[in-house]
């Protein structure tokens, strides 16, 4: 047993700070308020590395592993939600789902780029009647000679409206549905037929994209399937189970970076004669604050962990995604209060924090999904099988 | 980073779970009923080595750190936490007092003895007047000769009427506050301690508490712990660090032993034509339950971690033991909504445990307390000193 980050990932915890301080921090009220993908943050974020973080070297990555991925994630989020949702859907699981389950050679042409930072990766699942039941998508896909047609549309994509390559899922046989009629799909942003569609407008991680994506008659070829031929549904929940993992690395980084903010201010700010760090409403405040994110600290690594020694993280994925995303939750709701009107105000990073949390709670698979994941693994084990 | 358990701790726990499955759990009802501590089972551990675990060889002890420990505490609390919170409350507070804070000579006179013959140890802070103020003691020792006389009382002493040793805390500077504090190693039969009846508890009802009352009770000064006046609130301080590691263990094992249970009587219980496991409600129960116990599993084994480090680790401890209570209350009051009527019916364990329960965020240090400390560091750091 040995919680030491080794030597690696303490420098490499130090670099990411740095350029989080430097070029994420100054810049994240500007991309909230002007809904703005950062493409100069994510230019620098490209030629750092941070890219390729969890890639073995050959792909063109890092070789830093979950944990190593795990630290990227708590550490953007900590600057910029925004930044981090892109970088998360770009690295966790765009890329992810080319690398858990593409040929070689699908990962040396598509995960090597995206690896780099070259190129921007999307993973298009949800579409309007599929959300948490995934099983049920109707994008369509038809062998037609060595290419697949497709049609049908994908909505909520992140890094949809700027993407360069889409891992795309897509019915194959009808009559198959989850078990053995879905496949993934790498679809690039030129193949004819494939148009992003409008993007929204939203509460938080205002800055990034999220759009739709159609499919008209859109020729994929033959050699651009990703995985076994049907078994797409299973690339997606394992890539999924990666994502959630990230998604509560970015929970902690984004409750820690509050906390940080409301011990500064509660200790600065004088209220009564005193500081309100005198009073204990306040100091439960940050005790409950901080407990809950050392909790937290040891579920998320111990999972990335997991992954970096091949164990099964199903079950502690989803729960790094639940508690995350709820340990965020009560962290921005405790701040805003604690920074009073301050925290109502535009441009206060608990403003902004507050919403951006709250999609944390809804996307990578609701936290009700999320549970039913968890009951499903902890029922198994004694022999009940449930489903959705 | 590296967290997975030795193969002689897996080994340890294996053998701890055989032992509390043939001795320690057919008696959890009993010890409940008839309101009395486990005495045999602690002669049975101290037969198997258990008693020693954290202690060095020098002193009779097994030498096997704060981890393993943890793995026992954890592995008794999951089927009786009272049989749990007697051996904790003497290995990880009483002889841990002496261990920490005694002289060579009183370590080698007193732990040897009580770690081979299952021996009870006590530790006596609380007072009618000083609970979370552990600073307002009253209870007076003066020197006479080459004697204390000790005059006062103590309240809710955990293995009182059945320890061979008990650290008791003493004024003997009343000018000098906390720093005026010492404590005494008083054996069982001193003349003038006298110990009062057993408290009529809740629940932990196989914990035996009582007040100790001293009247004129004289302690020779060899008996002064650590060979030194004043020394004492620093001690108990120190002891009470691992008493909350050791506790959130405790709550570990407790919040455990209600997933399992709950699981188990999920899959059995037949309602509407299938197990109630295939609702969504229980389901949600389930995943939360296992989320925080997952959450609380690795904050305690850092903490753990952190003493056989040679670590500071009294944040930790009580970030452990907060969020420890507060995750094995839940898990007990889902459980018994799980259960149902059967939670509520003394034919089930559940009913107990969740009685059981209610002491975790009380003793060792209030939820309170630990907050405060909690908040306290972190204020610290920030510049600022706060006040209980």
């Amino acid at each position: 047993m040995d919680f030491t980050f080794s030597r690696e990932h303490q420098l490499l915890r130090r670099t990411i700070r740095e350029f989080v301080e430097r070029e994420v921090v100054p810049r994240a009220t500007e991309i909230d308020e002007n809904e703005e993908v950062p493409f100069d943050v994510l230019k620098k974020a490209a030629k750092m590395g941070l890219f390729g973080m969890p890639f073995p070297r050959e792909y063109g990555g890092a070789g830093a592993g979950e944990i190593g991925y795990c630290i990227l994630a708590e550490e953007m989020s900590r600057g910029c939600a925004s930044t981090m949702a892109t970088i998360g859907a770009h690295i966790g699981i765009g890329a992810m789902a080319i690398y858990l389950d593409g040929t070689p050679a699908q990962k040396e042409k598509y995960l090597k780029p995206l690896a780099r930072g070259e190129k921007i990766a999307a993973f298009g699942l949800t579409e309007p009647q599929a959300g948490s039941d995934a099983a049920s998508i109707r994008t369509r896909a038809v062998r037609d000679g060595d290419s697949w047609v497709l049609n049908g549309s994908k909505i909520w994509i992140t890094n949809g409206g700027f993407a360069d390559i889409f891992s795309i899922f897509a019915v194959t046989d009808p009559a198959l549905g989850a078990r053995g009629g879905v496949t993934a799909f790498i679809v690039e942003k030129g193949y004819p037929g494939f148009k992003v569609g409008s993007l929204e407008e939203k509460m938080g991680i205002r800055g990034s994209s999220t759009a739709e994506l159609i499919f008209e008659d859109c020729r994929v070829p033959h050699e651009n399937v990703l995985g076994q031929f049907g078994a797409g549904f299973v690339t997606a929940l394992k890539t999924l189970d990666m994502g959630r993992i990230t998604l509560g690395a970015a929970g902690l980084g984004g409750a820690q970076a509050l906390l940080d903010l409301c011990v500064e201010y509660a200790a600065t700010r004088e209220a009564f004669g005193g500081a309100i760090a005198q009073k204990q409403a306040i100091q439960w405040m940050i005790a409950d604050m901080a407990t809950e994110i050392e909790a937290l600290r040891s579920l998320v690594y111990r999972t990335a962990w997991m992954v970096d020694t091949h164990q099964d993280v199903t079950t502690q994925a989803a729960m790094c995604k639940v508690f995350g995303s709820e340990v965020q939750a009560r962290a921005v709701e405790k701040a805003v209060q604690l920074f009073g009107g301050l925290g109502y105000m535009r441009g206060h990073p608990a403003e902004r924090a507050f919403r951006d949390a709250r999609i944390c709670e809804i996307f990578e698979g609701t936290n009700e999904i999320n549970r039913v994941v968890i009951a499903t693994n902890v029922l198994r084990k004694v022999g009940v099988r449930i489903s959705a | 980073m590296d967290f997975a358990f030795s193969e002689e701790q897996e080994m340890f726990r294996d053998m701890v779970r055989d032992f509390a499955q043939k001795e320690v759990l057919p008696l959890a009802e009993t010890l409940d009923r008839e309101e009395r501590p486990p005495l045999e089972t602690v002669r049975k551990a101290a037969a198997l080595d258990m008693l020693g675990i954290p202690f060095p060889e020098k002193y009779g002890g097994m030498d096997m750190g704060a981890v393993t420990y943890t793995i026992l505490i954890e592995e008794l609390a999951k089927v009786c936490a009272s049989t749990a919170s007697t051996i904790g409350i003497s290995v990880g507070v009483g002889m841990m007092a002496i261990y920490l804070a005694g002289t060579e000579e009183q370590k080698q006179r007193f732990l040897p003895r009580l770690i081979s013959e299952g021996g009870l140890a006590a530790f006596a802070l609380t007072e009618p007047d000083a609970g979370s103020d552990a600073a307002s003691i009253r209870t007076t020792a003066v020197k006479d000769g080459d004697a204390y006389v000790l005059n006062g009382s103590k309240i809710w002493i955990t293995n009182a009427d059945v320890a061979q040793v008990m650290t008791v805390f003493a004024v003997t500077d009343p000018a000098a506050g906390a720093k005026g504090i010492s404590a005494f190693l008083v054996e069982q039969g001193t003349p003038g301690m006298t110990i009062g009846w057993r408290d009529k508890k809740m629940g932990m009802r196989g914990v035996s508490t009582c007040a100790v009352f001293f009247d004129n009770c004289r302690v020779p000064a060899a008996n002064l712990l650590g060979g030194r006046e004043g020394a004492g609130f620093g001690a108990a301080l120190k002891t009470l660090d691992f008493g909350r590691m050791s506790v959130a263990a405790s709550c570990l094992g407790l919040a455990q032993g209600c997933v399992e249970a709950s699981v188990a009587f999920a899959r059995d219980r037949q309602q509407f034509g299938g197990p109630i496991a295939m609702k969504g409600a229980i389901q949600a129960f389930i995943a939360d339950m296992a989320t925080q116990v997952e959450s609380l599993r690795y904050l305690v084994y850092h903490t753990a971690w952190l003493v056989d480090s040679g670590k500071e680790y009294g944040w930790e401890a009580s970030t452990a033991k907060l969020w420890g209570s507060q995750v094995a209350t839940f898990c007990a009051n889902k459980a018994v909504q799980v259960h149902g009527g059967m939670g509520y019916m003394k034919r089930f364990p559940i009913e107990r445990i969740y009685r059981d329960a209610k002491i975790l965020p009380i003793w060792e240090g209030t939820s309170e307390i630990q907050r405060f400390l909690i908040a306290s560091k972190l204020f610290k750091e920030a510049g600022v000193k706060i006040a209980p």
